[in-house]
């Protein structure tokens, strides 16, 4: 795996599945999960990118950060799953339509 | 870069120190008070933001600079949206004081959030790089999940907050993506010098489009655009009411700085947003594109709005019409169109909190969000009844409300650009026409139809009326005293270019 267009498959494959995850699951936390396959599939762009095409460091600061990003979305994200869960009983996105009229 | 640069770069970040500084604080001494004490420390936070303001507006932007090695851009255009924020979060903390929403609470976190949300809104207005425009973004959205969900006891709240990350988390993934490809197709993650590798190499005009896409997803989020708006309307009805009202201005204004300065730079042919000869990058027609999400923006928002009962959700689809109104002033993107939407900003700014306000107070009062339960209010609540009156006049963009003025702007904008614009600014103009419908509709309910007999006059305290009167007078003042507003807003159209 030394060439570029490997790892931008990889990382492509990486978004569709995370795509396909977010509109086709109904759990709240699948779809937290498909949103972390995106943001680990722009990761690998980044970090591949940084190798192949510009040879510094900026692509590789940029994941790290994104890494520490996503973790703290996902810790406020997974709080608000839960207060869903205490209220309802369940974290399916789909029944949570009190706002419905 | 040395420490001596970081010293220079630091004395052009102070009104941002002073914010960290501040918002420190507040946690700290809301450790020290009891759940109902709580709300000393909002006045803390409220007391310091009046500091960091006057920072702010004494800090001299004459010459446009990037610091931190460029990751943030000093200039007019920010400063302008800064003060603008920092307004709009101390009027959001003044109705915070008197909403019943947030009585019984422990409420020092949640001006402490407010604060690190204005933050992140001070270095969204100003990201030039990639990392911190994403950075900045976050920020502002993480924020924004949690005050959305504040009243956590409350199903609609948690439920808004709930449907607020999923779509937020799920855009900003997306538009990380698309910034992973613009990393790699220009090398640099600089908009300058992507802008400077994407005007000289021939990028595939078919990976460019798919990148702005989804560039568009995730700026189209945060300012609520059609089709990326699905948000809206529930994160509007279940937030607490100042939040909606904040949400619907503040981070909205700042994701319009992100997209001007984002597109004004790295999809130009010069990179030089200050000229008064602004072009688009030739292989790329993204202006269309940003035609049809405001048109779209406009239609939906306004159609939809037109069958709402809940005064929140009504506001909601209006704020909708509104962000296209907006990006109408973005597809234009020269200096007569940004100043236009900075004026269109801060207007907006004005009268949306205004009639979220009126609503806040109505609820406190009696109980309803509903529209057909402001039946007779011009005659229960007489100064409420006007004021509300001229929101909703300035919201429609009837005069001689500063709305119009600031509709008027667009449109000129608009046709000064060319002959083939004018059917936008005619498209807008018919939008303006639907939009009449639902806004007079509260007026109707307040003046006209059946009159209940009226035992006692109504008066909202002495603050809020005092609150209300600041938002509504420069509306009425825009028309009267000539602008010195619009003065203002054509003076910040200065970026900082490399």
């Amino acid at each position: 795996m030394d060439h570029l267009s490997s790892y931008l498959v990889l990382s492509a494959i990486l978004f569709s599945l995370g795509l396909y995850t977010v509109v086709t699951r109904r759990n709240a936390v699948a779809i937290l999960m498909g949103v972390e396959l995106i943001l680990n599939a722009a990761n690998i762009n980044f970090v591949a990118f940084s190798k192949f095409v510009t040879h510094n460091l900026d692509g590789h600061l940029i994941s790290v950060f994104i890494i520490m990003l996503a973790a703290a979305e996902a810790a406020v994200a997974l709080a608000i799953v839960l207060n869903l869960y205490n209220d309802r009983g369940h974290i399916n996105v789909d029944e949570a339509n009190a706002l419905k009229q | 870069m040395n420490l001596n640069q970081i010293m220079t770069d630091l004395s052009y970040f102070i009104p941002e120190l002073i914010l960290t500084g501040i918002l420190l604080a507040v946690i700290v001494f809301d450790l020290f008070q009891k759940a109902e004490t709580s709300i000393r420390a909002g006045y803390l936070a409220l007391g310091g933001l009046a500091l960091v303001g006057i920072a702010l507006i004494g800090q001299d932007v004459s010459v446009p600079t990037g610091i931190f090695t460029n990751m943030l851009a000093v200039d007019g255009f920010g400063k302008f949206l800064k003060v603008l924020v920092t307004i709009g979060a101390m009027l959001v903390m003044w109705i915070s004081f008197n909403t019943n929403e947030l009585k019984d609470r422990r409420v020092g976190e949640y001006y402490v959030l407010i604060l690190v949300l204005v933050l992140g809104m001070y270095f969204l207005v100003s990201a030039t790089h990639l990392l911190s425009i994403y950075i900045s973004l976050e920020m502002v959205s993480i924020m924004s999940y949690l005050l959305s969900g504040y009243l956590k006891e409350q199903i609609r709240s948690n439920e808004a907050s709930v449907k607020y990350v999923v779509f937020g988390a799920f855009s900003s993934g997306i538009l990380l993506y698309g910034f992973s490809l613009l990393y790699g197709l220009t090398g640099s993650a600089d908009i300058f010098e992507i802008q400077a590798a994407l005007a000289a190499g021939s990028t595939s005009p078919a990976l460019l489009l798919l990148i702005l896409i989804m560039v568009l997803v995730g700026f189209g989020y945060k300012i609520a655009a059609v089709p990326f708006h699905f948000w809206t309307p529930d994160v509007y009805e279940g937030a607490p009411t100042p939040i909606t009202a904040f949400l619907s201005v503040a981070p909205k204004a700042a994701g319009f700085a992100i997209i001007i300065r984002f597109f004004n730079v790295t999809f130009s042919s010069t990179g030089n947003p200050n000229m008064e000869a602004w072009s688009a990058l030739e292989n790329m027609n993204w202006q269309a594109i940003i035609g049809l999400l405001s048109v779209l923006s406009m239609t939906v928002g306004n159609v939809i709005a037109l069958q709402q009962s809940n005064i929140k959700r009504m506001l909601a689809y209006s704020s909708i019409a509104h962000a296209g109104y907006m990006l109408l002033g973005v597809v234009v993107a020269d200096q007569t169109g940004v100043a236009a939407i900075l004026y269109y900003a801060a207007v907006y700014m004005f009268m949306n909190l205004g009639a979220f306000f009126v609503a806040i107070h109505i609820k406190n009062a009696f109980d309803t969000e509903d529209i057909e339960d402001y039946k007779s209010l011009g005659y229960k609540a007489p100064v409420l009844g006007v004021i509300m009156a001229i929101f909703m006049f300035s919201l429609t963009g009837l005069p001689p409300t500063g709305g119009f003025v600031a509709k008027f702007y667009i449109f000129r904008a608009l046709i000064e650009y060319g002959d083939m614009y004018f059917y936008l600014a005619l498209i807008g103009l018919i939008n303006g026409v639907i939009s009449l419908y639902y806004y007079m509709r509260v007026v109707k309910a307040m003046y006209f139809g059946k009159i209940e007999l009226v035992e006692q006059v109504h008066n909202a305290p002495l603050n809020i009326t005092i609150l209300l009167v600041i938002l509504a007078a420069p509306l009425l003042l825009a028309w009267i005293v000539g602008d010195p507003l619009s003065a203002y807003a054509q003076d910040a159209v200065h970026f900082f270019i490399k």
